[in-house]
């Protein structure tokens, strides 16, 4: 029963989906309006639940001393801090949730992933070899991508963009779409398997 | 070691330094680099320009401060064309570090044009789900959003009389950084309810949309900072993304530098000492 | 308070940029903090933004029962915390993963698959493109000319290649390769596109660093 109640929610959330999308008509419209309804609530629970890990793993680690447990105080504390802000004062511009989340959250999100572009200009000159024919043609394509989608291009050649584009809109286009119906026919065929409860490790653990 | 051995193993402390003064320079001292139209870009202002003053348009902000540099500036852009056209925003989001940053975007705009929260513009807030929200709101905004992202009910603003679904909105746009973003808005906005789509997303995502544009399932495209660049000039202004153009070039051109600086100097080695290969 | 909060901006700047010498004690306070500060953003959005319009109103407010489902899923999913409840989480799993399934069985198909190969499906030869190179012969004339045939071929021989199925040799094995030329014309347009995002995240932090804290540019 653990694992059969599961596979029949699974089975009966996803056919109403699917009939939904050819009979747009009651009953069906109207259990397709109710399960969406149900889904924004479920979804949120979700996240709360990785909310929930995040705090039990963190405070685990502080009460057992574990290894960086110091950080795990500077962790528990701002989310106490933040979300006493927002679920307190509310989440309006020009409020403190507000204050915090420009002052903290957006600088400290913007800095994280700007360090990248020092690790892509490492890896460009430390990693990337032209060893084969194919990576030489990677290369080739990179390069006139690059100068293309800048103004130096332009000023280089004023061809360069105008070949940036085309490398874009054909060779590049269609190499991503194989790859995108490559994809689909994977998404669909394990939509199916999911649906018919032939796929279960999403019901994996306990 | 070799010289060859030696510049192939660079500390890349170096090489980070060299980045840090390509990207700071041009910022200080501008090149004044041209900026050029393209045509996905061109394509997107010209479905703006078409739309009746009143008509609706949904921007759906569905990214994070950590893409803002790209993202953002398409953002006011989008935001001073929609309120210079007397085009009323309907904001949202399906990522939820993206509804201030659309409100900011539009509040600066409305200020800009003298417009009004709840008459010209209003942001409906997140909700979680992605393509469910996305199905969701084509059926029926208010019973999805029945109050705005500050608790407002929906039913007190005008600029939400008269909505009830897709039927009500002209025009869709998602500013995009991942899932769920464009894709669900193309398979569910253009792809099952008709509704004309367009994207503003980050470069690391714009080559897979491509096929989307050449499809027609989305109308036109902004890629990266060089997208939102070449917005601000067909808005004939200047802002963050095309200050940060000049920097771009000279980062680009450092980059392949490096690039072909480090295989010349590979093949060199490798003609030197074939067994290696 | 404006200064303040420019000013503790830079310094968290400052403590996430220290990681590029090495792994230190300033990065990994500001990457705690972060992490700490992300989790109440979604807990506060997802309270004001969702439980309270679509569950706490419907439900508590306006009395309608049929909610009362979705708070009861909701619960179960936090089951998931509890040792000995966890089992119970799969049902709202099973829903999230029910409706998912459903939803993207159809419009991947349609969209991503479906609605790709009805664009492919064009014209081989462009006629009035051939015309304009004959008339106009250059570079990009001819590369127009011949853009179409490049798609058409590069969609199908990239759809090969990723067909395992069978071996790639002969004419087949032929076929695959010239779809591996395409894919590799791809990942290259992709990583000059990525290198063009990740410089563009640099960009927008240095300005607010020399705009914004320190003044030096306008």
């Amino acid at each position: 029963m653990k694992k059969q109640i599961p596979l029949l929610i699974t089975f009966v959330a996803g056919m109403v989906m699917l009939v939904q999308y050819f009979i747009p008509h009651r009953p069906f419209s109207e259990v397709y309006r109710l399960f969406n309804q149900w889904y924004l609530v479920v979804a949120v629970f979700a996240m709360i639940l990785g909310i929930g890990n995040l705090i039990k793993i963190h405070s685990v680690r502080l009460r057992r001393r574990g290894s960086g447990w110091q950080y795990s105080i500077v962790l528990l504390c701002s989310l106490g801090v933040m979300g006493v802000a927002g679920l307190g004062w509310g989440i309006e511009r020009g409020g403190f949730f507000d204050y915090l989340y420009w002052n903290m959250y957006y600088p400290l999100s913007s800095t994280m992933f700007a360090l990248l572009a020092f690790f892509v200009a490492s890896a460009s000159y430390r990693a990337f070899r032209a060893r084969t024919a194919e990576a030489t043609l990677l290369l080739a394509s990179a390069i006139l991508v690059m100068l293309g989608r800048v103004p130096l291009g332009n000023y280089l050649w004023d061809r360069l963009p105008l070949l940036g584009d085309w490398i874009m809109s054909y060779p590049n286009m269609a190499g991503q779409r194989a790859i995108m119906i490559g994809i689909a026919l994977g998404v669909v065929s394990t939509s199916l398997r999911i649906i018919l409860g032939i796929e279960r490790t999403y019901l994996a653990g306990r | 070691m070799s010289i060859v051995e030696r510049l192939e193993k660079l500390d890349r402390r170096l090489i980070f330094v060299l980045i840090l003064l390509a990207v700071v320079i041009p910022l200080v001292r501008p090149i004044g680099f041209k900026i050029e139209v393209s045509e996905p870009v061109q394509q997107l202002y010209e479905a703006i320009e078409s739309l009746n003053p009143g008509s609706r348009v949904i921007i759906s902000c569905d990214y994070d401060p950590s893409t803002m540099p790209e993202i953002y500036p398409m953002n006011q852009a989008l935001a001073r064309h929609c309120f210079s056209r007397d085009l009323k925003i309907v904001g949202m989001g399906l990522w939820p570090q993206g509804v201030p940053l659309g409100q900011a975007s539009m509040e600066q705009a409305a200020e800009e044009y003298g417009k009004s929260y709840g008459v010209d513009y209003v942001n409906l807030g997140f909700k979680a789900g992605g393509i469910v929200v996305v199905s969701s709101v084509a059926e029926n905004i208010p019973a999805t959003y029945p109050q705005d992202y500050a608790g407002r009910p929906v039913s007190e603003l005008p600029i939400m009389d008269g909505v009830r679904n897709f039927d009500n909105i002209e025009l869709i746009i998602s500013l995009s950084a991942g899932d769920p973003g464009v894709r669900e808005w193309v398979m569910i906005g253009q792809g099952r309810y008709g509704k004309t789509v367009g994207a503003g997303v980050t470069a690391v995502s714009a080559p897979a949309f491509y096929p989307y544009l050449q499809a027609g399932q989305l109308v036109g495209m902004m890629g990266g900072m060089k997208g939102a660049a070449e917005y601000e000039i067909l808005m004939e202004g200047t802002g963050t993304a095309s200050r940060g153009m000049d920097a771009q070039s000279v980062a680009h051109g450092l980059i392949i530098f490096f690039i072909l600086f480090a295989n010349f100097f590979y093949l060199v080695g490798r003609r030197k000492m074939p067994w290696k290969r | 308070m404006e200064t303040i909060g420019i000013w503790l901006a830079s310094l968290l700047t400052i403590c996430i940029l220290t990681f590029l010498y090495k792994d230190n004690p300033l990065y990994k306070f500001a990457e705690h903090l972060f992490v700490g500060i992300s989790a109440a953003y979604w807990a506060a959005y997802s309270f004001h933004n969702i439980l309270r319009p679509n569950l706490i109103q419907p439900l508590f407010i306006e009395g309608d029962l049929r909610f009362v489902v979705a708070l009861a899923l909701g619960i179960m999913m936090l089951m998931r915390l509890a040792p000995r409840a966890g089992w119970l989480s799969r049902w709202p799993l099973a829903f999230i993963v029910g409706t998912y399934s459903g939803y993207y069985f159809i419009t991947y198909l349609q969209t991503n698959a479906v609605e790709q190969v009805r664009a492919t499906l064009i014209p081989f030869v462009q006629v009035v493109s051939w015309r304009v190179f004959f008339r106009d012969p250059g570079l990009m004339t001819f590369l127009n000319a011949i853009a179409v045939p490049v798609m058409v071929i590069g969609v199908i021989t990239g759809i090969i290649y990723f067909f395992f199925s069978r071996e790639h040799k002969g004419v087949f094995g032929g076929l695959a390769k010239t779809g591996i030329w395409f894919l590799m014309v791809a990942f290259g347009a992709s990583f000059g596109y990525t290198v063009m995002a990740r410089i563009s995240l640099l960009i927008g932090r240095m300005l607010f660093i020399l705009r914004d804290w320190l003044g030096v540019i306008s």
